[in-house]
């Protein structure tokens, strides 16, 4: 009988499964729970950006678009990037529309490691930054980043961390699990290092650009016009426009970078979806409102989220970005799995350990705030009498 | 400091919201809050608090009309006197003076569409000034004040998503 798991390649058989599918699967059966363990918007797409979409269909786009994707909508991006990050690309070869910001990530790995290249990660991120590396048969180094600097990276760390076959390194803030971000100011001194090192690529993930409670202006490596022609910036739709189901990213970068991600992405994809590049160009252009409004909702329910983790006497940074807050959870005498798993099993509220993002992850929880002002506010009551509990027990 | 728009944002969705939740959410004490509230009711930004009710459901009989008023403005007082006369009226929930083809709507309530007729004929057409009516009415709401009556969005999402 043929053994069809050694048929497996193995860069992709050695990346393990998600240690927390167990977890998962306990909190998906489970009935009545309140989920803070949400990576993506609760809101409904905005509604001219729905029209749009459905407008597409009327007038029958029903077709390939060109590989890179359609002409106006590459020009709708690389105008929005003008208008918020002063950076300017041409839409035509430094712009390719992806499926979602997680194909521009996978699309740099294959189009830039060659077997045995490092790629620099910072920990605890978003769990697809490291599986893309190994599914592209790189090395991932990972830089821990710490509590005591807000999880921000430093430039120490990240000099320590470069060597002759570092290819890139992969960047994002606001960040996923942590919601630290990093001002221009904090970007100058990485800014420093990665001058001292021409030859690295930067990919930028700035997928949560839009959802910076203290900036207006996003910040990113790809600002630093020195930089710009080195910097892949990634971006999406998914969590500033809560636009996750479109499934429509981008990419952007100098042509010799971008020209062979899109040659991967014209073999492999093709094109992305038609309708949601429709949709994508009111969003960019005429959403601006939208944004902010989803923006000071989020900023509510942070604010909530604070107040409801120093209740449950959890220390936790102030989170600036994103939609997630980290508290650390060490004291409790139990790892951030058991945590998680009890505060399910007697609270109904389920949350993410730290440890799924990265090994620095562990001592953290990720509390996501992309739900109802009711839920949260009941699930922070429920924390607060869980962790009553523990320290009840510890006693 | 409070931004007052903010604060303005989210009374006007939740007028209901308890001071204490509210401050947490603006990141202000409860004392910041009810100052901020207090100047914006003295210099009469915040007007008053009123309920969004779906009349249909336990009074269906309960009629709406939107009521177009074409006037001649009064010399001197413009539109003002004659809406402000037609505001008087209890039943008339709203009035406001409009760019187009009419000057003033009147959003009427009553128990009855004869009540409604009478209220235009009696009262409206003979207002001296008045020109012309035009009558609608509401059949069917579907939102107002931003809410929807027959809401079924639920959270269709993954119960988790990395």
């Amino acid at each position: 009988m043929i053994n069809l798991e050694d048929k497996i390649s193995s860069c992709v058989a050695n990346v393990p499964p998600s240690a927390i599918r167990k977890f998962f699967d306990l909190a998906s059966e489970m009935e009545g729970v309140i989920s803070l363990s949400i990576g993506e918007p609760d809101f409904v797409t905005p509604w001219t950006i729905r029209e749009a979409g459905i407008n597409s269909l009327v007038d029958g786009y029903t077709h390939y678009s060109p590989n890179a994707g359609y002409t106006k909508s590459k020009q709708a991006i690389c105008s929005y990037i003008e208008r918020r990050y002063g950076v300017k690309y041409d839409y035509d070869g430094e712009c390719l529309i992806t499926v979602g910001g997680s194909e521009g990530l996978d699309l740099a790995a294959r189009a830039l490691i060659n077997p045995g290249d490092e790629v620099i990660i910072i920990e605890p991120c978003f769990v697809a930054y490291k599986a893309t590396v190994l599914f592209a048969h790189g090395v991932p180094v990972v830089v821990e980043t710490k509590r005591e600097n807000d999880f921000k990276l430093k430039a120490e760390d990240l000099e320590a961390a470069i060597t002759d076959k570092t290819k890139y390194i992969v960047i994002g803030y606001p960040g996923n699990p942590t919601g630290a971000i990093m001002t221009m100011e904090e970007l100058k001194p990485i800014r420093d290092v990665l001058m001292k090192h021409p030859e690295i690529i930067i990919i930028s993930d700035e997928l949560y650009c839009e959802l910076n409670y203290v900036e207006d202006q996003p910040s990113s490596l790809a600002r630093f016009p020195e930089l710009r022609d080195r910097v892949i910036m990634i971006n999406g739709f998914s969590k500033s426009y809560a636009m996750t189901g479109f499934r429509i990213g981008y990419v952007l970068g100098p042509k010799a970078l971008v020209s062979p991600m899109t040659k991967i992405h014209q073999y492999c994809i093709m094109s992305a979806p038609s309708m949601a590049q429709f949709a994508l160009v009111e969003a960019a252009t005429n959403c601006d409102e939208q944004v902010r409004e989803m923006r000071d909702e989020y900023n509510h329910r942070r604010n909530v989220i604070i107040k409801g983790l120093k209740d449950a006497g959890l220390d936790c940074f102030t989170p600036a970005g994103a939609f997630y807050a980290f508290p650390s959870i060490e004291g409790f005498g139990i790892n951030s799995e058991e945590f998680c798993e009890r505060f399910l099993m007697s609270k109904k509220v389920a949350i993410v350990p730290g440890n799924a993002f990265g090994k620095c992850g562990e001592g953290h929880v990720r509390i996501s705030y992309a739900a109802s002002m009711d839920n949260i506010k009941t699930a922070m009551k429920r924390l607060a009498e869980f962790t009553d509990e523990l320290r009840k027990e510890m006693q | 400091m409070i931004d007052d728009i903010e604060l303005l944002k989210i009374i006007e969705k939740d007028a209901r919201i308890a001071p204490e939740d509210l401050a947490v959410q603006l990141g202000a004490s409860v004392e910041e809050l009810n100052a901020e509230i207090k100047r914006l009711t003295d210099e009469k930004i915040i007007l008053g608090y009123t309920t969004e009710i779906n009349w249909q459901k336990n009074y269906p009989e309960k009629v709406t009309a939107l009521i177009e008023v074409k006037i001649t403005p009064q010399k001197n007082l413009g539109f003002d006197n004659i809406a402000k006369m037609l505001s008087q009226y209890d039943k008339v929930t709203d009035c406001y003076l409009m760019s187009g083809g009419f000057d003033l709507m009147l959003i009427y309530a009553d128990e009855n569409l004869k009540n409604i007729a009478q209220f235009v004929y009696n009262n409206v057409a003979t207002t001296e000034g008045v020109i012309s009516t035009a009558t609608h009415f509401i059949l069917k709401k579907y939102k107002s004040n931003n809410i929807f009556f027959e809401d079924t969005t639920t959270d269709d999402r993954q119960a988790i998503v990395l």
